[in-house]
C-alpha cells in the first residue's frame, strides 16, 4: 500500500529529541507518537464537568498529535467529546466547573496550566478556530472587515489603515469577489457560504500555525461545503498550517484529513491514516459507523446496518470497554473482558484500535461481515 | 435504555418508474409565493419569494418519491403544500382522485388522516408537556377515532411497532434520546393508518448510527403497510437508499426526475452533476477518482430568480438560449422512460466537466457575485 509510507514520517527519525518524551501512564507503549515533529501533542487528556447530576466525563484519557502541514480528523457522534477537547486546547472552558488533567503541549508550551493572559496571546495569533455556525460566531454589529482586522491589530500591533488593507487581502484570498467593497459589509449581507469564508479569513489573518475547525461545514449545503473544503486544503498547501478537523461526517474526513482519530464516549477507539481507518477499519464502532452510512453507488437492496442501541451516558459510562453494550462481537472475545477491562489503544506506527478482539478476528470479521456492506 | 430493533428490512421491490394506474398523489403546476416587503423606504413594493414555481409530481400508492436539493430550493415548502399545511398560490393537488388544492378545513378533514407528516426536529415537534401516550393518541382524539380495544392499546401497539417500549406510555419526551423521539413522531404519524407520509428531513438531525435505525424503520413501514412516501432530504445518499424515484429541485423547480438507478448512475442535468460531485464519500478511493464538477458561488435569490433556466448563472454549459428560454422538463431518447431533464444541453457528467474546463473567468466571477448576498435588498 503506497499510502502507508506516509505513516513512517511519524516515526522518530533519528532526531532523538522526541523519543525521550515520557509516555504518560505507559498506555502508549511502543507508540510512534511523541516524535519531534509533533507540533501539538495531547497526552491523556481528561475533561470532567461537575453538574447537578454528577460528574460528566466528557473526555476521558485522550492522546493525539497534530503535525505541521497535516490534518488530523477527529470523528465521532454527538457527545463523544470531540468538541470539548478542541475547546480545551484553546482554554475556552469554564474554569470553575471543569476539571482538566493531562497535558496539551503546543510547540513546546504547556497549555493546560497556562495563565489566561498568556493564552490570549496564542489565541487567534498562533492557534485559531473556525466554528460551525458563522452567523453566531460573527458579531452582527461590526463590519466583516472590522472583525477580521481586530485580531490583526491586537496581535500584530498594526494600525487601522494597515489592518484594513490586510482584511481586504484576506477576503480576496478566501475567494470573496470585490473584496474592497465587501470589506465594509455586515455579516447579514453575506450568504452562509460567504460568511464561512469570512470566518476563515478572520481565523487566518495572523497566519496561525494551528487551525482548529469544529464542524466548519456542517451548517452548509453540499456544494458550498465542497467549496470550503477545497479552500481549506489550498490554504494548508500554501501555508503549511496544521489542522485539527472535527466532524461527524466520515465523507468529509475522507476528503480532508491525513490522519483520523475515532472517538467514542470521550475516548479514542481507533487511530491511523485516513486510508487505514476507512479502508481497513479495526474497531467494531468504526465498522458500525461505516455500515450505517448509505452511499451513492452501492447496492440499494442491501439494508443499512445501524449500530444498535443508543450512545452511553457520560455520567455513568459503561464499565470496561465503553462500546461493549452496543457491540456485536463481545461473544467472539469471550469471557468477561469486554465488560470489565478497558481496552488500551496500543499504537504501532500510529495505527491501532482499542478493542479486545485479536488481530486475526478483526481482519476476519471485517472481510466477512463488514466489507460486503460497504459497496 | 435499549432500543429494540425489530425492523430488518428486506429489499423493497422497485416499482416501475411511472407506476401504471391512478396515482395516489398528483401535483400539477404547483406554485407557492410568499409576499415580502421590497426595498425603498417610502414606496415599498411587494415582492414575492418564489419558493415553489410550477412543479409536477406524482406518487403511486406505496411508492417512495425523494425530493432533494439545497436549502432554499423549495423542497420543504412542496412537502407542506402537499400535506396542505400551506395554501398553494397556483396549480393543483389531487389526492386519490379528489382535488384538494383549495379544500377548506372541513372539506379536507376526512383526507387529512390519510396524509401525515414526519418532521425534522424531534425536539420541537413534540409537546414537552404531554406524555408519549397523549402525543401518539392525539390524532385519534382529534378525528374522534376509537379503535378496537381502546386508544391506549392502540398506542402501545404503535410504540412497539416503532421499536419503543410500550410501557413508556406515561413518559415525557425529555426522557428520550433524539432517535427515540423521532420514533415517537413516527408512531404519531402512523396512528391514523395513513396512505401517504410526507417526511421532511426525518433523519437529518440524528447521528449516523441512529439515522440508519430510523431509515430501516421507515423502510420496514413502507414495505409492510404499503405507505407511500414523499421523502424530503438534502442528503443524496439517504434519498437514494430510501426512494424508488428521485426529483432534484433547484430554486423552486424540478430540474431532473428519474428512477433512482437512472438518476444516480446517469444524471443528465448539470446541477445534478454538481450536486452529486459535491457529496463527500467515505471511501478514499472513490472520493479521489471522481470527476469533479464545481459549483460556483451560491444559489441566487428566489425573489428575483435568473431568467430562462434558473441554473444558468452557475452552469458551465450555459449559452445565450439559456437566458432567454426556460427549458421544459422532458424525456430524452437515450434515457430510460420516466427520466426527465429540464436543460437545453442535457448530457452525461463528462460533458459538464469538460465544459467547466473552458468556462471563462468572467462567468465564474459573475456566478460568485450573483450568489454572494443572502439579502435581497
Amino acid at each position: 500500500m503506497a499510502a502507508s509510507t506516509e505513516t513512517t514520517a511519524e516515526q522518530p527519525t533519528g532526531k532523538g529529541k522526541g523519543k525521550g518524551a515520557p509516555e504518560p501512564l505507559g498506555r502508549h507503549a511502543g507508540a510512534a507518537e511523541g516524535g519531534s515533529d509533533a507540533f501539538l501533542s495531547v497526552r491523556d487528556l481528561r475533561v470532567h464537568f461537575s453538574t447537578d447530576d454528577g460528574v460528566v466525563k466528557a473526555v476521558d484519557g485522550l492522546s493525539f498529535d497534530v503535525e505541521k502541514g497535516r490534518t488530523l480528523g477527529i470523528v465521532g457522534e454527538s457527545g463523544s467529546g470531540k468538541s470539548v477537547s478542541s475547546l480545551t486546547i484553546l482554554g475556552l472552558h469554564n474554569r470553575e466547573k471543569t476539571k482538566i488533567e493531562g497535558e496539551i503541549r503546543f510547540d513546546g508550551n504547556e497549555l493546560v496550566k497556562m495563565p489566561e493572559r498568556k493564552l490570549r496571546d496564542l489565541r487567534g495569533r498562533r492557534i485559531s478556530m473556525i466554528f460551525q455556525d458563522p452567523l453566531t460566531a460573527l458579531s452582527p454589529f461590526y463590519t466583516v472587515g472590522e472583525q477580521i482586522a481586530e485580531s490583526y491589530r491586537r496581535h500584530m500591533g498594526a494600525n487601522r489603515h494597515d489592518a484594513h488593507a490586510r482584511a481586504i487581502e484576506m477576503l480576496d484570498r478566501v475567494g470573496i469577489p470585490n473584496p474592497k467593497t465587501r470589506v465594509n459589509d455586515y455579516p447579514h449581507h453575506f450568504s452562509g457560504g460567504m460568511r464561512q469564508r469570512a470566518m476563515i479569513a478572520m481565523s487566518l489573518v495572523c497566519d496561525p500555525d494551528l487551525l482548529i475547525a469544529d464542524e466548519p461545514t456542517t451548517a452548509l449545503d453540499v456544494t458550498v461545503q465542497a467549496q470550503i473544503l477545497d479552500l481549506l486544503r489550498d490554504l494548508q498547501d500554501e501555508f503549511g498550517t496544521a489542522i485539527l478537523f472535527i466532524t461527524h461526517d466520515l465523507g468529509v474526513i475522507a476528503s480532508m484529513a491525513h490522519d483520523v482519530l475515532v472517538m467514542y464516549a470521550g475516548r479514542s477507539v481507533e487511530k491511523g491514516t485516513v486510508r487505514e481507518v476507512l479502508k481497513n477499519p479495526r474497531h467494531p464502532y468504526t465498522w458500525g459507523l461505516l455500515s450505517s452510512m448509505p452511499n451513492l453507488s452501492g447496492d440499494v437492496d442491501i439494508p443499512l446496518r445501524p449500530v444498535r442501541g443508543t450512545p452511553p451516558s457520560l455520567l455513568a459510562p459503561p464499565s470496561g470497554c465503553p462500546f461493549h453494550p452496543r457491540c456485536d462481537y463481545v461473544d467472539v472475545v469471550g469471557g468477561d473482558s469486554c465488560s470489565t477491562e478497558r481496552p488500551a489503544l496500543t499504537l504501532a506506527e500510529g495505527r491501532g484500535a482499542a478493542c479486545h478482539l485479536t488481530a486475526e478476528d478483526k481482519q476476519r470479521i471485517f472481510i466477512d461481515d463488514v466489507r460486503p456492506l460497504l459497496g | 435504555m435499549t432500543e429494540t430493533i425489530s425492523e430488518s428490512p428486506a429489499p423493497a421491490p422497485d416499482p416501475a418508474p411511472q407506476a401504471p394506474g391512478e396515482p395516489l398523489l398528483d401535483v400539477r403546476g404547483l406554485v407557492k409565493y410568499f409576499p415580502v416587503k421590497g426595498g425603498g423606504l417610502v414606496r415599498r413594493k411587494m415582492l414575492n419569494v418564489r419558493a415553489v414555481d410550477g412543479i409536477d409530481l406524482s406518487v403511486a400508492p406505496g411508492e417512495s418519491v425523494g425530493l432533494v436539493g439545497e436549502s432554499g430550493c423549495g423542497k420543504s415548502t412542496t412537502g407542506r403544500l402537499i400535506s396542505r399545511l400551506l395554501e398553494p398560490t397556483g396549480g393543483s393537488i389531487r389526492y386519490d382522485g379528489t382535488d384538494i388544492t383549495h379544500a377548506t378545513r372541513k372539506q379536507i378533514a376526512p383526507i387529512r388522516s390519510q396524509i401525515q407528516m414526519i418532521f425534522q426536529d424531534p425536539y420541537s415537534s413534540l409537546n414537552p408537556r404531554q406524555t408519549v401516550g397523549a402525543i401518539v393518541s392525539s390524532p385519534m382524539e382529534v378525528n374522534g377515532i376509537d379503535p378496537e380495544g381502546g386508544r391506549k392499546k392502540r398506542v402501545q401497539e404503535l410504540l412497539e411497532r416503532v421499536g419503543l417500549n410500550p410501557e413508556h406510555y406515561n413518559r415525557f419526551p425529555h426522557e428520550f434520546s433524539g432517535g427515540q423521539r423521532q420514533r415517537i413522531g413516527i408512531a404519531r404519524a402512523l396512528a391514523l393508518q395513513p396512505r401517504l407520509i410526507v417526511a421532511d428531513e426525518p433523519v437529518s438531525a440524528l447521528d449516523v448510527s441512529i439515522q440508519a435505525q430510523v431509515v430501516n424503520l421507515l423502510q420496514g413501514l413502507q414495505r409492510d403497510m404499503g405507505i407511500a412516501f414523499v421523502f424530503i432530504a438534502h442528503d443524496l445518499a439517504v434519498v437514494r437508499h430510501f426512494s424508488q424515484r428521485v426529483a432534484v429541485m433547484y430554486l423552486g423547480k424540478i430540474v431532473e426526475i428519474a428512477d433512482r438507478t437512472s438518476l444516480y448512475s446517469n444524471p443528465h442535468h448539470p446541477y445534478t452533476h454538481t450536486l452529486l460531485a459535491a457529496v463527500p464519500e467515505a471511501d478514499p478511493d472513490k472520493s479521489a477518482n471522481r470527476t469533479r464538477v464545481h459549483a460556483f458561488g451560491d444559489m441566487p435569490s428566489p425573489i428575483n430568480p435568473p431568467s430562462g433556466c434558473r441554473f444558468r448563472t452557475r452552469c458551465p454549459k450555459a449559452q445565450d438560449v439559456c437566458a432567454n428560454e426556460e427549458p421544459p422538463l422532458i424525456g430524452i431518447e437515450t434515457l430510460l422512460e420516466g427520466h426527465r431533464v429540464a436543460c437545453h444541453f442535457p448530457g452525461p457528467l463528462e460533458a459538464t466537466a469538460k465544459a467547466e474546463e473552458t468556462m471563462p473567468e468572467e462567468r465564474i466571477e459573475a456566478a460568485l457575485e450573483a450568489g454572494i448576498s443572502s439579502d435581497p435588498e
